[in-house]
């Protein structure tokens, strides 16, 4: 380390400068750093990965054991019919609960993790805003569960689609959609599960504010996503049950309706949106004044 | 967790028999909350003659349902409600008490033959039920709390299903003084239900005529003379014709017109009063058609009609005794009470599905409404081309096997039929089949679908069934929209065959594009007689087109969504923003010292306890600064306090009172001046997965800041890590870390830098390095403060100190200060010290003082060096064994911290 009086940068105007040149708070910890940050963890690949093969397991499952025969569920019946009835019993088969794992873990691992590695002090002494901080964490881990939850349906969909061929979507309800707009409708499920799980993901993320064990804010929110399916499972609870998140767990099945039915889906992501925004608010400000002792 | 399909059609037979009241089945609804008025019950048994002027009397069972209203009893409109087929009059009882409570008088009545009444069924029978109904009314005009019209003429609307919608069409026609009625899932002309087309709907009949012959469940049949086991309570005319007509299978001119006498259709051209029709998609007893007759004909009596076409009908579906309850109720509020404000519903609606509830399996059902009732033939039509050679098909003697379309009363086989899942059965050889190709848009079929077809038989007559099946591209899933078949008998045929337009059944149905309709005609049905020699028949297309009605103008309106819909986020929004919104604007305080700008670091007053222990402190009241160029070394033995406050001093802790100023500028979470900070506080902290050089290039990139400001190389240079930088992290050991986080820490060349505890788990040569970099970096004109336990690595690099213990400061200066002036050196000796000796070295030039302790003398030099004093010691004769530094500061600190 050499220090010349050449090397030191005293601007010329203040030299008792607010901060260091350069420093734009918002600019800090820009979401491709953060998401470079966490790419290449290994919990990042393993996810991918399960999300990934879970389509040629399912495929496999189906050539030795043969094709689902169940008349409880038209949909499961007819998982070998195309490439898109494939690909929509593999998102309800994994709908329920294997979905939940990659939000939880993406989102309950976003501040505790970096509590954890003691990285978090050093960030937020760059300093990194704690408002920016969990923005971009969040941001980052919402992005990274899309695209954990696109990668099942669109494995799905290649691998069904090589297995049984291109075809046309039969609804669980009778009928048939075109594969073209099947893709879409998938599409329209998928994102509806999406906004399902934004209450998991705001959960993970509250606990991951306050707890500084990743595998605390990951299981406490899949621990208590789990307890509201039971809650739900209380008939006596009557239209209660409707403001239990978990409710709504198979509303995206509305969008592989004949014609889609909105309401069920609107009303899954209307308290879906409403728990999230609050838990997310509770993070923002358990985090704004927190002492880091990590 | 399994998905359910919809399966809870309800069983709108069972129990009751054919006549189930579908309308008015168990809903109380909201309308009986606990502030509706108490309703007062009456039971009385009206005695009437049995017929007009016989002296024989029936008792007639009836209910009478008046609320307590506020307004002392005001005179009020008057409802019957009549019951179903097979019921009596405590069906109805719930529907009686929720009109009541909103302001009706309300009677109800068990029709001869059944429930607690006596006398016999007469099938609606203009001198006897119809007539029921007149005295019913005569007794309603008598009352007080009933509005009346004139004397003896009260304002009373009728409402019922089935049999009692029957009741309420013909005492509307019989007798002027009803005012609105409200028909539901009942027949315009029983003659035409029972033998449509001329075939004999022999299933359907034989349930209904068991069910009035049958005692009712608990009871027995009336003990009156005369009554026939095998009739039970019918009157002997209906007995004798039901045996004719069941063992020919076909109807004769005698019934045909006793049963038209019965009907309606009898008294078409005088019920003109505003009449909602209510009838069910899903019946085979009283198919769409006798709605459409009904409409007809009170439309063109002038009458106010408005038609609907529920779900259910007899053969099932699901109830909408909720909605339909509320819209019955509306239509007398706008007929009977003349408020003009009540939402009578639309000239015509459709209920249809739309799909399914996925949170518990239910049928999602929506109303389509259009500005006027389509009637059979739909708004518009269609068509569609059919192919198929002339076919010929044999009914086999016996008609059986029948093909399966509809079994009564079990709701289509208790199978989904409004989406289709399950295929009506057709025996091979006994049908012809017809298919269009695949329809190339969507069409939904509104109305009653026709098609011209050539007929011949061997028989010179036939007897055919016609179903329009919605086939499914793969052509494995054939459905039978709403379960329905149309009969059709066709005689004379001659040698040649005749022409015949077949008119098929009434539905609304969606057929999907890319789908085939698909005519099927057969010679059996299980509903129906057919006839039982064996017959040959040959059935082709007379024209290809099969005519499709639709009714374009009949929307479905979109399921009102919820309030909370957009409710519960919105207040969740509002909520969150209160939540996170008085932090943003405590963050937004920031405080400004322009006198402190060129100190690099001031405390004052700073205070934190301990989160969980209000009264034990862990920085107590500390104050201290750090001025450009000093290299401070912060000195406490552990749990001093030293690294809660550089934590507060990085903005990760809030200090309970007092400030720190970095800069002149205040010090909270996320300062901006902290980016002139570097900090190695308590250890590394990185991303165990990547590199090191990929940390610090990440952390870098996480400040925003230039990359070219950062020195990176140079930062290297320090961590001195060679080829595993390139490693994760995760590989170092403890002093590769802590290297690499004091590089970290230097990234940009920051003009305050701290390092906590920086040599720990380094090397004697690294620590020698560390120090040396920490004082070039202080050369520059920048500021190191530097917190150590160890009082060597203080007493080498530091220029100034602080001392704490126990959260508070002991002591601050600059080292020698603190320390005192002069050189200290410890002599030992080989022999114990004498206090000549003493004498002596206190005596020598250049020494200030000598003391003696348990570990030698202790000698202030003052002028003279070491050497020189070792050197005079000798020539003074005493046996020095060894001189060495002595560590001063160590006892200052001892000292000052008042310990050991």
């Amino acid at each position: 380390m050499t220090t010349s009086p050449a090397d030191q940068r005293e601007p010329a105007v203040d030299p008792f400068p607010p901060a260091a040149p350069g420093y734009v708070p918002r600019r800090t910890l820009p979401l491709r750093v953060e998401a470079v940050r966490q790419l290449r963890r290994r919990r990042t690949l393993v996810v991918g990965l399960l999300l990934a093969l879970l389509p040629p397991l399912v495929a496999v499952a189906f050539a030795v054991g043969g094709a689902p025969d169940d008349s409880e569920s038209a949909l499961l019946d007819s998982a070998t019919a195309s490439g898109p009835n494939f690909a929509a019993v593999c998102l309800y088969l994994s709908a329920g609960f294997l979905l939940v794992v990659p939000v939880a873990l993406f989102c309950g691992d976003t501040v505790a993790s970096e509590a954890g590695w003691s990285s978090l002090r050093y960030l937020l002494a760059a300093p990194v805003p704690r408002w920016r901080l969990l923005t971009a964490k969040l941001l980052v881990a919402l992005a990274f569960s899309a695209v954990a939850m696109v990668l099942l349906p669109l494995s799905a969909l290649g691998v069904g689609t090589v297995a049984y061929g291109w075809g046309e979507l039969r609804l669980p309800t009778g009928g048939t959609l075109p594969g073209g707009e099947a893709a879409l409708r998938l599409a329209l499920a998928l994102a509806a599960i999406f906004v399902g799980q934004l209450v998991t993901a705001a959960l993970a993320f509250w606990l991951s504010t306050v707890t500084d064990a990743p595998l605390g804010a990951v299981g406490g929110a899949i621990g208590l996503t789990i307890l509201g399916s039971i809650l739900d499972a209380i008939t006596a609870l009557g239209d209660w049950r409707q403001l239990i998140p978990a409710h709504w767990l198979f509303a995206w099945l509305d969008a592989l309706q004949r014609d889609v039915e909105w309401n069920g889906m609107l009303r899954g992501g209307a308290v879906s949106l409403a728990y999230a925004l609050l838990l997310v608010a509770l993070a923002y400000r358990h985090f704004a004044r927190k002492d880091i002792v990590s | 967790m399994r998905l359910r399909w919809p399966r809870n059609t309800r069983r709108a037979w069972a129990g009751l028999g054919a006549f189930a009241l579908l309308v008015g089945i168990g809903t109380v609804g909201l309308a009986v909350a606990d502030d509706a008025p108490t309703v007062r019950r009456v039971d009385r048994v009206l005695t009437m003659p049995e017929e007009p002027g016989s002296e024989r009397t029936v008792g007639i069972d009836t209910s009478y349902f008046v609320a307590e209203s506020a307004d002392g009893g005001a005179p009020r409109p008057a409802v019957l409600l009549g019951h179903g087929f097979g019921g009596s009059k405590d069906d109805t009882r719930e529907q009686a008490e929720a009109l009541a409570a909103d302001g009706y008088a309300v009677l109800t009545w068990s029709a001869r033959g059944f429930g607690a009444s006596t006398g016999q069924i007469g099938l609606n029978d203009p001198d006897r039920e119809v007539a029921d109904v007149s005295r019913l009314v005569d007794w309603l005009g008598e009352r007080a709390e009933v509005a009346q019209d004139g004397p003896g003429d009260p304002r009373v609307g009728i409402a019922g299903a089935s049999y009692g919608g029957a009741i309420a069409l013909l005492a509307a026609g019989h007798d002027d003084r009803v005012d609105a009625i409200a028909p539901a899932v009942t027949y315009w002309d029983l003659g035409e239900a029972l033998f449509p087309n001329g075939v004999f709907k022999q299933l359907w009949a034989g349930i209904l005529f068991t069910t009035g012959a049958a005692a009712p469940i608990g009871g027995e049949l009336p003990a009156e003379a005369g009554v026939d086991p095998g009739c039970g309570r019918f009157t002997d005319e209906l007995c004798a014709l039901y045996q004719r007509v069941a063992v020919a299978g076909a109807s004769d001119p005698e019934a045909l017109a006793l049963l038209a006498e019965r009907s309606p259709a009898a008294v078409a051209d005088r019920i003109d009063v505003p009449t909602l029709i209510l009838q069910g998609q899903h019946d085979s007893l009283f198919p769409l058609d006798h709605a459409d007759a009904m409409a007809e004909a009170l439309r063109a009596n002038g009458a106010p009609v408005r038609v609907e076409w529920l779900w259910a009908g007899h053969d099932g579906g699901i109830s909408e005794s909720g909605r339909t309850e509320e819209r019955i109720t509306a239509w007398f509020d706008r007929h009977l009470r003349e408020d003009a404000s009540a939402d009578v519903g639309p000239p015509f609606r459709v209920t249809r599905i739309t799909g399914f509830d996925t949170t518990n399996g239910d049928t999602l059902l929506a109303g389509a409404s259009g500005d006027a009732y389509p009637g059979l033939d739909g708004e518009k039509t269609g068509t569609v081309e059919l192919s198929g050679e002339p076919q010929t098909f044999v009914n086999p003697p016996g008609g059986a096997p029948a093909a399966v379309s509809t079994v009564p009363g079990l709701g289509g086989l208790g199978g989904f039929t409004g989406l289709g899942f399950l295929p009506a059965i057709d025996f091979p050889g006994q049908f012809a089949r017809f298919d269009s190709p695949p329809l190339t848009e969507a069409t939904r079929v509104t109305g009653s679908p026709t098609v011209r077809l050539r007929v011949s038989s061997d028989t010179d007559e036939a007897v055919l069934f016609g179903k329009l099946y919605d086939v499914a591209p793969d052509g494995g899933s054939e459905s039978l929209p709403a379960q329905l078949v149309a009969p059709l008998r066709v005689e004379d045929l001659g040698p040649e065959g005749r022409v015949v337009t077949f008119r098929l059944p009434t539905v609304d149905y969606p057929f999907e594009a890319g789908h085939r309709m698909r005519l099927v005609v057969s010679s059996t049905d299980i509903g129906y007689a057919s006839p039982a020699g064996t017959a040959r028949y040959t059935v082709a297309l007379d024209d290809l087109r099969l005519t499709l009605p639709t009714a374009p103008g009949v929307a479905t309106a979109a399921t009102p969504v919820p309030w909370w819909v957009w409710g519960l986020p919105l207040g969740a929004l509002a909520v969150a923003v209160a939540l996170v919104a008085p932090r943003v604007r405590r963050r937004a305080a920031v405080s400004h010292d322009p006198g402190l700008a060129g100190t690099p670091l001031a405390i004052t007053g700073l205070t934190k306890r301990y989160a969980r222990h209000s009264d034990r402190y862990a920085v107590r009241d500390l104050s201290f600064r750090v001025e450009r160029g000093q290299v401070l070394g912060l000195l406490g033995p552990n749990g001093a306090g030293k690294t809660t406050t550089l934590r507060m001093l990085m903005g990760l802790i809030t200090p309970d009172a007092g400030e720190i100023t970095v800069f002149g500028h205040r010090v909270g979470p996320g300062s901006p001046v902290l980016s002139r900070v570097g900090a190695f506080v308590e250890g590394a902290g990185f991303l165990p997965h990547l590199s090191g050089r990929a940390n610090l290039e990440l952390y870098w990139r996480a400040t925003g800041r230039p990359a070219a400001d950062a020195r990176l190389e140079e930062a290297l240079e320090i961590a001195d890590l060679g080829p595993a930088l390139a490693r994760p992290v995760r590989t170092y050991s403890q002093g590769m870390r802590q290297r690499l986080a004091i590089a970290q820490a230097m990234l940009g060349l920051p003009d305050l830098l701290i390092l906590d505890e920086p040599t720990n788990g380094l090397d004697p040569p690294q620590i020698r390095a560390m120090r040396e970099v920490m004082v070039r970096y202080a050369e520059g004109g920048r500021t190191v403060i530097v917190s150590s336990h160890l009082l060597a690595e203080v007493e080498q690099t530091c220029t100034h100190l602080v001392v704490m213990d126990g959260g508070r400061l002991v002591a601050s200066g600059p080292v020698a200060e603190i320390v005192g002036t002069g050189d200290t050196v410890l002599v030992s000796t080989a022999e114990p010290m004498t206090d000549a000796w003493l004498a002596t070295i206190r005596a020598l030039p250049g020494v200030g003082d000598a003391t003696d302790t348990e570990s030698g003398v202790l000698v202030r030099l003052d002028g003279a060096g070491p050497e020189t004093l070792v050197a005079a010691l000798v020539a003074a004769g005493i046996p020095v064994s060894g001189v060495m530094p002595h560590r001063r500061l160590e006892d200052a600190f001892l000292t000052l911290i008042g310990g050991a």
